[in-house]
């Protein structure tokens, strides 16, 4: 599903990432760890396409076709779904508002006709009823005032709402209570788990792993994968540091 | 004899589209509408297509007016609004204006406080797209005696591309004690990275800017009697400058 070939990438002049390489197929979880500073989130952002991330070598195929070529929104539309490390409010825009035409823009994209208005609020409501998540906080503009927490739990439902075929998940779990790293994890396996999808989950702990189980587990470093294995990899990093394992 | 069309040396007039001016020049008296003691009055003005629209509005003892407009057609756009509140009146302005390549679209105030107790409010967002010039030039002006004031001036604008133009000047002259007036005003652009955000769920770059662009100005229409029909009339002209 997602072929990331020697990918080298600049932020503002500077190399962060430096030839890394990574196979996702569809079916599989991955998880990438790593010491802060190491370009996990840069990574996330490249490939989303976020400007002023610049790709200086390499190539990234995603379905077969070749994903640095698309526009920030029509990755989005391929079906790459970014959650943010921190997510970003915008006010006056309320989160209804804002996932119907984000929604609408990715089904225009493939030729399908808008949903509908009650279309779309049944489907946020069993999105937001998944992710346990009060049908009033969609109401609100989007992000703004949510707690940390309340963020990356409306990040989930976001993910719900728009069904994308790879999530690549960059430190959801940072911020969450204990039932809410539950409630996000069962969220991601119930919207993410299946044989046609695929995740990507940038994280610094073991905990949502507990409940979603990666296939793989890499370390990335100094702009690279440095060291790849199972899920009984991110146990070793968490028991003995990355200086010892990696 | 008429009067001379005026120089940019005129502040009020510093902004302006002189050559598309010109034409309209001598301008005709403003339209002047007295609001009786309690009286209430409410009035839109939509300019789609160029000119200058002139209104004076006095407010006698209690009475309420308030005034929308949405300043966004033809070359030179112009709206003045000179309000007089006396005791205990209340007046509040809703404002949009949108200018892309060539246009300027200006609105101008004068709001006097003549009696005690009364309330102001001015409410102004502006989007300049490329090329496009918006200014606010408002002044409140509190008379001697006039305690008890409350005038407030929020004025933003935005700028899609630097090769446009937005001024704001609010202005206060006091000659009252116990006045609270305030003023904001702030020139920005739109935030980077809500636009990434927003792409990133799928939105293209002028669905986005347009979302965005329609938050920004929608508190400037809160409270008309025909807030829909204005924000759909805004959006349109929104569109067409991204
Ligand atoms: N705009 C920028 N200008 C300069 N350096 C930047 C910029 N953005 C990111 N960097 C640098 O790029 C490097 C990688 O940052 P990145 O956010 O990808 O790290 P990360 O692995 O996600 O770390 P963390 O675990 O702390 O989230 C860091 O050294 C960071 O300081
Ligand atoms: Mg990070």
């Amino acid at each position: 599903m997602l072929q990331i070939t020697n990918l080298s990438a600049t932020v503002a002049d500077k190399p962060i990432l430096k030839g890394l390489s990574l196979t996702i197929n569809a079916g599989e979880v991955h998880a990438i760890m790593g010491p802060n500073g190491a370009g996990k989130s840069t990574l996330g952002y490249t490939l989303g396409g976020r400007p002023g991330y610049e790709v200086t070598g390499g190539s990234v195929a995603f379905d077969g076709a070749d994903l640095l070529a698309l526009a920030p929104h029509e990755r989005a539309a391929a079906g790459l779904f970014l959650g943010f490390q921190y997510p970003v409010e915008i006010p006056g825009v309320s989160n209804l508002q804002f996932l119907r035409e984000a929604l609408n823009s990715q089904r225009r994209y493939h030729d399908l006709p808008p949903l509908s208005g009650g279309e779309f609020l049944k489907l946020a409501r069993e999105k937001a009823g998944l992710l346990k998540m009060d049908m009033d906080m969609l109401k609100r503009p989007v992000n703004v005032g949510f707690s940390g927490g309340e963020k990356k739990r409306a990040e989930m439902v976001q993910m719900g709402i728009l069904d994308p075929k790879l999530a690549i998940l960059d430190e959801t779990d940072s911020g969450l209570d204990i039932d809410a790293l539950r409630i996000c994890g069962e969220g991601i396996n119930a919207i993410m788990r299946r044989p046609d999808k695929a995740v990507l989950l940038i994280t610094h702990y073991q905990r949502l792993l507990d409940y979603v189980k990666p296939d793989f587990v890499h370390v990335l470093a100094g702009g690279r994968i440095v060291k790849s294995g199972g899920a009984e990899l991110a146990l070793e990093l968490e028991e003995q540091g990355y200086e010892a394992v990696a | 004899m008429t009067e001379a069309l005026p120089t940019r040396n005129a502040e009020d007039w510093r902004y302006a589209d002189l050559a598309a001016l010109a034409p309209l020049w001598p301008l005709a008296d403003a339209e002047v509408v007295t609001v009786a003691a309690g009286g209430d009055y409410a009035r839109t003005i939509v300019q789609s297509d160029g000119g200058v629209t002139r209104l004076t509005l006095v407010l006698e003892s209690k009475a309420v007016a308030a005034v929308y407009i949405l300043n966004a057609g033809g070359t030179y756009g112009r709206v003045e609004v000179d309000v007089t509140l006396h005791d205990g009146a209340d007046f509040t302005l809703g404002g949009v204006q949108v200018a892309g390549a060539a246009q300027t679209m200006e609105v101008i105030t004068t709001v006097t406080h003549a009696g005690p107790n009364a309330a102001s409010r001015q409410m102004v967002r502006s989007v300049a797209g490329a090329a496009g010039v918006v200014s606010y030039l408002g002044k409140v002006r509190v008379e001697r005696g006039a305690d008890g004031t409350d005038g407030v001036q929020s004025v933003r604008a935005m700028l899609l591309d630097r090769s446009g133009q937005a001024n704001a000047r609010p202005e206060l002259e006091i000659y009252a004690d116990d006045v609270k007036c305030a003023h904001g005003c702030a020139v920005g652009e739109l935030d980077a990275n809500g636009l990434f955000y927003l792409a990133a769920r799928g939105l293209g770059p002028a669905e986005a800017k347009a979302l965005m662009l329609q938050a920004f100005i929608a508190e400037a229409f809160d409270g008309a009697g025909d807030e829909e029909n204005l924000r759909v009339l805004a959006q349109a002209r929104l569109e067409a400058v991204l």
